[in-house]
C-alpha cells in the first residue's frame, strides 16, 4: 500500500528551530506545563479585583421554596449576591444547541451541583463563607435517572413546555433527540445470516479531567461593556450565549483566551463566563472566578454514559449480513450538545464496516443526572465499545480470527455508510489492522528480570500484590471510525487574519485567529503553515480573541483542518497580493515576474526554477499586506429524521489498536502492557504532535477501560466521587508503551490532504483493552470501566 | 483558624494542653486535603514543623524509635532492613511528593482504616509513644485504634514517636487499589514472621472500621507451623495451610461497600493477599534458614 510510515523512533525529539509543515517544531507550552511555570487562567490577577463564588445545589431535583441571601449580603467584604431574580434581561437561559440551561436556578434545580446563587467578595474565603450563609430551602422531587424512570407513565418532566426544534419529533418529552437510521432491509438480511449474535453493553460516565479547572477574569469597561479573559474552547460560541444575558451588544463583550490546560470537550459549554461578567457589571470591579477540582466536576459536562443493545448477523464465510442496534445515551439535566452526540452515535453505530442492511436507533435522555455533552470521541466512543465487542463475539461464534473477520468486512474508499453517504477518501481499515497485528509483541512475562520480578511491570504495580501468581496475558484488537468537523448541515467555518510586513528590513508574519489553543498544538502548526506558505522565518501568533472572526470550536478533531486551513487559505491570498504588488513594482526589471510560477522562499520571491527575483521586504516596502478571510469545509446536510439518510459528515478518521494486558485473575487487577496504534492522518503537519495526540487519546481510552468513572447514586442522582481521590485517571505507571504507526494517505478535499486526528485513537483504545481482558479471562465483560470485582465475581 | 507554631516539643505539649481541639500538622497530607475540601475547619492548627527531632529515628538493639514526622521516603531509603514491612508499605503511599512529606505520626493521628502504615505496625507489634504535659505513655498498637478515624489519644496528647520492633524474620505488605500507583487502598494486608518467638502477626487495612489483626489466622498458623516443626525444618509450606490462613484472614474482615470497592471483593482480596504474602515470607524464611545452615 502506498503511503509513508512513521514510527516514533526519531520522533521523540522536537526541534526548536522555526520550520514549516512536516517538521516536529516544539510547542511553546510543553516545558512550561511540565515545570509548573505555565500561566493558567487561574493565575490571572487584577488590581482591586473581587473573587466570585458559586453556590450550588446540594440535591439533584427540587423546587426552591425559599432563597434568603440577606445574611450573606450583610457579611463584611461582600460586594454582591445574585440569584435568578437579579438577572438583568429577559434572556435568562443559554445553551450550545438548545437554550435550556438557566444562568442561575429558576426556582427549580434539575441536577446535583446546579448553580443557585453567586457571591462576590474581596477575598475568596469571604465569598465562600458568605455563600454558606445563603439559606436555601429545597422541596425535593422524584428523580429521573434512566430510560425506565424517564419514560414511565407519569414520569416527572425534566423540562416541561419544551419549544426547542427537537420537541416535536421526539417520542417523549424526556428524550432530547432521537435519530433512527434505516438502510436496506435488516429483517430480510437477518434471514440470510448463519449466525446471529446479540449483546447488551454499558458505558460509564467519563470526565475530561483536564488540567487547570474552570477559571476566568471579567473586567468592567468604561463603555459599559466587559472584557472577559477565560479558558474556553470556542470564544465566539461563548460570546453568542453571554451577550444576550448581559443585555450587551456582542462588540461590548470583548473576550480573550487565557491559559488553558486542556479541554477534551469539557469547555464547550459555559462555566463561569456569564457569572463572572454579571458580578463585574454589578459591582463595577474586576471579578475572578476559579473552580477547584471538586467544583470542576460539577462545572462542566461529562461523556454520556450509555446503554447499547446490538444484534449482528453474519454468513458462514464471515460476511456481515445486518446490524440492528439501539443506543440510549443519558444527557442529564440539560441538552448541551446531546443532539449532535446522538447524530454521531447513530451515523457511526456500525463502525468502519460494510453493512448494507441496518436498523439503528440512537437517543439521548433528559434526566436528573449530571449534564453530559462533548468529550473527545463524541458519541462514536460509546458505539465503538459495543460494535467492537460484537465483532469479537461474531468472530468467536464463526470460529474465525477476530482480525481476519474484521478484514473481510472492512470498509474502504467507496463504501456507502448507513446514512447513504459514500466514503470518498482513503479508508485504510484493513491496512491499519494489518499493521498493528504485524508489530512485534512484547516479550512474555515481561516482568521477569535477573533480580526477580519487577513489580512495576505487574498488575498492582508498586502495591506489591503479585509476583507473577495468577497472571494471565491477553491480546485484543479494535478499530474505529470518527467524523471530523461539525456535521449535519452546520455552517462550520474558521477565520484567519494574516499580516505580512517588513520590520527592520525583514519580512514578518502575524497570524491572528480566535482558535482556542487547549493543548492540541494549533499555535505551533499555524506558525509552520505560515512559514511554508509565505517563506518567512519569523511568525508571531497573536493572542486569540474576539477582535477577529470565529475560528469555530477546538473540538471534533477540526482545528488543524479548519483554522489551519483558514491560515493556509489566507496566506495564499496574502501571497497573491504580494506577488501582484511585486509585478506592479518590479515587473519591468525581469520578464519572469510575468511568465514564471513564483514562490516565496527564505524571505525572497523566487521562480519555480529557483531564480531570486527580489527580497520580500523590498516588495512589501512600507505597506503591510493584511487580510482576514473565512474558510469553509464542503457543506454537509442534516440526517433525515425518519430514515437517517443524508450526506452528514465532512471527513472520517480511522485508528486501530492492539492491546496487550496482564491480568491478575485472582485479584482482578489489570496491567496494560502495550497499546499499539496505527492511524491514518492524511498528512502529518507536525509528526511529534501527531504521535502525542495518538498517545494521549490512547491513554484516555485506557482510562475509561479500567478505572475512570463518575459514580452517580441511582436513588438520589448525586455524584459520589467528585475528586481525584476517587475519580482515578491513569498515572505514568498505568500508561503502557504505545508504539505508533502513522499512515499518510491524502484526503484530496482537505488542506494538505490532512485528516483530523485527535479523537480516533480514543475510540479503539477502550474496546481493544476490553478485548484483551476478555482474552485473558474468558469473561464476557459487557461494561466499561472494568472494576476488579467484575473480574473476580465479587 | 489560628496557627500555632511551637519551637520546641515542650511548647507543643503546652499548646495542646491549652487548646485540646488543636489539630496537629506535620506533613499535612491528610489535614490540608480536609481543609482544602472544606471538610474540616479546626479552630487551631498546631504546626509541628519546627520540631526537628520528630524527623529523626534511633535504631536500638531490639527496636527502632521512629520520630512521628520521619517522611515515608526516609523510611524506604534507610530502614528497609530493620522495618521491611513498613518500608514496603511506605513505597505504596501516594506519590513521591507526598512520601517526602507524610509520616507515620500522621497516619496514626488520622487513624483512617485506609492508612497504609497500619497493617505493618500491627504485624510488627509496634508501640505508640504518646505524651502530654501530664507525662509520657506507651500505647500498644493493638489498643490504639478505637473506631473509624478514632484513636486512643487523650485530647491533650501528641504522638512523639513509634517504637517498632526490628524485624527478626521476613515481612511483607500488599495493597489493592484500582490503579497501579498513587491510590488509596481498597484493602491491604501486612504480615510479619517472628522466628524468635515462633509467632506470626498480621494487619488488615481498609476492610473493617479500624485497622485490625487477623487473630484467628495468626493463631492457626502459629500452631500449624509449630505442630509440623516447620520453623526448625524450614520445610515447604503445605498449600492447604496457606489456603486456610487466607480464608481465616478474609474472615477477620468486616468491610463495607463504597465507591472504592464492594465488601465481598475486599474480603476476597484480603484472603488472596494473605495467602500470597505468606508464601513470599515463608520462601524467604526458608532461604535464610538454608543459607544459615550452609554457613
Amino acid at each position: 500500500m502506498a503511503g509513508v510510515t512513521r514510527t516514533p523512533t526519531g520522533l521523540t525529539q522536537g526541534s526548536t528551530a522555526p520550520a514549516g509543515i512536516g517538521a516536529s517544531t516544539l510547542r511553546p507550552d510543553g516545558t512550561l506545563k511540565v515545570t509548573g511555570e505555565f500561566a493558567y487562567a487561574s493565575d490571572m490577577w487584577h488590581e482591586d479585583m473581587l473573587w466570585g463564588h458559586t453556590l450550588r445545589s446540594t440535591v439533584a431535583h427540587a423546587e426552591i421554596v425559599t432563597l434568603d441571601t440577606s445574611e450573606a449580603l450583610a457579611t463584611p467584604g461582600v460586594y454582591a449576591v445574585l440569584t435568578y431574580d437579579d438577572l438583568p434581561t429577559e434572556v435568562k437561559h443559554y445553551g450550545l444547541e438548545v437554550q435550556d440551561t438557566p444562568v442561575l436556578a429558576d426556582g427549580r434545580v434539575r441536577h446535583h451541583g446546579e448553580p443557585v446563587a453567586l457571591v462576590a467578595a474581596d477575598h475568596p474565603e469571604t465569598a465562600r463563607r458568605a455563600a454558606a450563609k445563603i439559606k436555601v430551602e429545597y422541596a425535593e422531587l422524584p428523580v429521573v435517572t434512566d430510560e425506565a424512570s424517564a419514560t414511565a407513565e407519569g414520569a416527572p418532566l425534566v423540562h416541561d413546555r419544551r419549544t426547542d426544534h427537537h420537541a416535536a419529533h421526539v417520542p417523549h418529552p424526556n428524550i432530547v433527540h432521537r435519530q433512527p437510521i434505516v438502510r436496506g432491509d435488516a429483517d430480510a438480511a437477518a434471514g440470510r445470516a448463519d449466525v446471529v449474535v446479540t449483546g447488551d453493553y454499558v458505558f460509564g460516565m467519563q470526565d475530561q479531567a483536564f488540567l487547570g479547572p474552570e477559571s476566568g477574569l471579567a473586567v468592567p469597561a468604561e463603555d459599559g461593556g466587559v472584557d472577559l479573559y477565560v479558558a474556553t474552547q470556542w470564544l465566539h460560541a461563548d460570546l453568542r450565549q453571554i451577550a444576550p444575558v448581559l443585555g450587551l451588544p456582542e462588540e461590548k463583550v470583548r473576550m480573550t483566551l487565557s491559559g488553558v490546560g486542556g479541554a477534551f470537550g469539557g469547555r464547550e459549554d459555559l462555566s463561569m463566563q456569564i457569572h463572572g461578567c454579571l458580578l463585574a457589571l454589578r459591582t463595577g470591579k474586576p471579578v475572578k472566578i476559579v473552580y477547584n477540582r471538586f467544583e470542576s466536576f460539577f462545572g462542566h459536562v461529562h461523556r454520556h454514559p450509555a446503554r447499547l443493545h446490538y444484534e449482528h448477523g453474519a454468513t458462514k464465510d464471515g460476511r456481515l449480513t445486518h446490524v440492528r442496534c439501539r443506543i440510549v445515551l443519558d444527557g442529564g439535566a440539560y441538552a448541551s450538545s446531546s443532539p449532535a452526540v446522538v447524530g454521531n452515535a447513530a451515523s457511526l453505530a456500525v463502525g468502519p464496516y460494510v453493512v448494507d442492511d441496518v436498523a439503528i436507533e440512537a437517543l439521548a435522555l433528559y434526566s436528573n443526572n449530571p449534564p453530559c455533552g462533548a468529550m473527545r470521541g463524541f458519541g462514536a466512543v460509546q458505539a465503538c465499545f459495543a460494535y467492537e465487542a460484537q465483532m469479537d463475539k461474531v468472530a468467536a461464534e464463526l470460529g474465525m480470527d477476530p482480525v481476519e473477520f474484521r478484514r473481510i468486512n472492512a470498509m474502504e474508499q467507496g463504501t456507502v455508510m448507513p446514512t447513504g453517504q459514500p466514503v470518498d477518501s482513503p479508508a485504510p481499515v484493513a491496512e491499519l489492522l494489518r499493521r498493528v497485528k504485524a508489530m512485534p509483541l512484547p516479550p512474555e512475562q515481561q516482568w521477569v528480570t535477573t533480580e526477580g520480578a519487577d513489580i512495576r511491570a505487574l498488575p498492582g504495580g508498586l502495591s506489591n500484590t503479585t509476583h507473577g501468581e495468577d497472571v494471565v496475558r491477553g491480546v485484543g484488537y479494535a478499530v474505529g471510525i470518527k467524523n471530523v468537523g461539525f456535521s449535519e448541515g452546520f455552517d462550520d467555518y474558521s477565520t484567519a487574519r494574516v499580516r505580512l510586513e517588513a520590520v527592520g528590513g525583514e519580512p514578518v508574519v502575524t497570524v491572528h485567529t480566535a482558535m482556542a489553543e487547549v493543548g492540541q498544538g494549533g499555535v505551533t502548526v499555524h506558525a509552520q503553515i505560515a512559514r511554508t506558505e509565505l517563506g518567512v522565518q519569523q511568525v508571531t501568533i497573536h493572542p486569540a480573541d474576539t477582535q477577529v472572526g470565529s475560528a469555530g470550536s477546538t473540538s471534533a478533531s477540526r482545528q488543524t483542518y479548519m483554522t489551519g486551513g483558514a491560515v493556509k487559505n489566507t496566506c495564499e491570498a496574502v501571497r497573491e497580493k504580494v506577488l501582484q504588488r511585486g509585478r506592479e513594482r518590479f515587473g519591468a526589471y525581469h520578464p519572469a515576474w510575468a511568465t514564471a510560477e513564483l514562490l516565496l522562499e527564505g524571505g525572497k520571491v523566487v521562480t519555480d526554477g529557483g531564480e531570486v527575483l527580489a527580497d520580500l521586504a523590498d516588495v512589501l516596502g512600507e505597506e503591510a499586506v493584511d487580510l482576514e478571510l473565512e474558510f469553509r469545509h464542503r457543506p454537509t446536510e442534516p440526517f433525515d429524521l425518519r430514515t437517517g439518510q443524508g450526506r452528514g459528515h465532512v471527513q472520517y478518521s480511522f485508528a486501530a489498536h492492539r492491546a496487550v494486558v496482564e491480568v491478575d485473575t485472582a485479584l482482578g487487577l489489570v496491567k496494560v502492557v502495550e497499546l499499539a496504534c496505527a492511524q491514518d492522518v492524511g498528512k502529518a503537519l507536525n509528526p511529534l504532535s501527531v504521535v502525542g495526540q495518538i498517545q494521549g487519546g490512547t491513554t484516555q481510552g485506557l482510562g475509561v477501560a479500567v478505572m475512570e468513572e463518575i459514580l452517580v447514586d441511582p436513588a438520589t442522582a448525586k455524584v459520589r466521587n467528585p475528586s481525584f481521590t476517587d475519580y482515578l485517571i491513569p498515572t505514568i505507571l498505568d500508561t503502557p508503551t504505545i508504539p505508533v504507526d502513522v499512515l499518510e494517505l491524502a484526503d484530496e478535499a482537505a488542506p494538505y490532504g490532512l485528516r483530523g486526528i485527535g479523537e480516533a485513537p480514543t475510540l479503539s483504545s477502550t474496546p481493544a483493552v476490553l478485548a484483551a481482558i476478555r482474552d485473558a479471562t474468558g469473561l464476557e465483560l459487557n461494561r466499561t470501566p472494568v472494576r476488579p470485582e467484575h473480574l473476580t465475581g465479587n | 483558624m489560628d496557627f500555632l507554631r511551637p519551637a520546641t516539643w515542650d511548647e507543643a505539649l503546652a499548646a495542646k494542653a491549652e487548646h485540646p481541639s488543636a489539630v496537629p500538622l506535620a506533613g499535612g497530607t491528610d489535614v490540608m486535603v480536609e481543609i482544602n475540601f472544606d471538610h474540616r475547619r479546626p479552630a487551631y492548627l498546631l504546626d509541628l514543623g519546627r520540631i526537628r527531632d520528630l524527623e529523626e529515628w534511633e535504631t536500638g538493639e531490639r527496636t527502632v524509635r521512629l520520630g512521628a514526622s520521619v517522611p515515608y521516603t526516609r523510611i524506604m531509603e534507610n530502614l528497609r532492613a530493620e522495618l521491611p514491612g513498613l518500608a514496603l508499605a511506605a513505597h505504596t503511599v501516594a506519590s513521591p511528593q507526598i512520601r517526602n512529606r507524610g509520616g507515620v505520626g500522621g497516619n496514626l493521628g488520622t487513624a483512617s482504616p485506609a492508612g497504609d502504615a497500619h497493617p505493618a505496625l500491627l504485624a510488627s507489634g509496634a508501640e505508640v509513644e504518646a505524651e502530654s504535659v501530664r507525662g509520657r505513655r506507651m500505647i500498644p498498637i493493638d489498643d490504639f485504634y478505637r473506631g473509624v478515624k478514632r484513636n486512643a489519644l487523650e485530647p491533650d496528647e501528641l504522638i512523639r514517636a513509634v517504637h517498632i520492633p526490628k524485624a527478626t524474620g521476613p515481612q511483607q505488605f500488599s495493597k489493592v487499589g484500582t490503579r497501579n500507583a498513587m491510590v488509596i487502598a481498597v484493602c491491604a494486608f501486612g504480615l510479619a514472621l517472628h522466628p524468635d518467638t515462633r509467632t506470626v502477626r498480621t494487619g488488615i487495612g481498609s476492610a473493617a472500621p479500624t485497622p485490625v489483626r487477623a487473630t484467628a489466622a495468626e493463631e492457626f498458623l502459629t500452631a500449624a507451623l509449630d505442630e509440623a516443626g516447620l520453623w526448625e525444618s524450614g520445610g515447604p509450606l503445605p498449600p492447604s495451610l496457606a489456603r486456610e490462613f487466607g480464608q481465616l484472614a478474609a474472615g477477620a474482615c468486616n468491610p463495607i461497600d463504597d465507591v472504592r470497592g464492594s465488601a465481598a471483593y475486599r474480603r476476597h482480596a484480603v484472603g488472596v493477599m494473605a495467602r500470597r504474602t505468606l508464601g513470599w515470607t515463608w520462601e524467604s524464611y526458608r532461604g535464610q534458614e538454608r543459607s544459615a545452615q550452609c554457613a
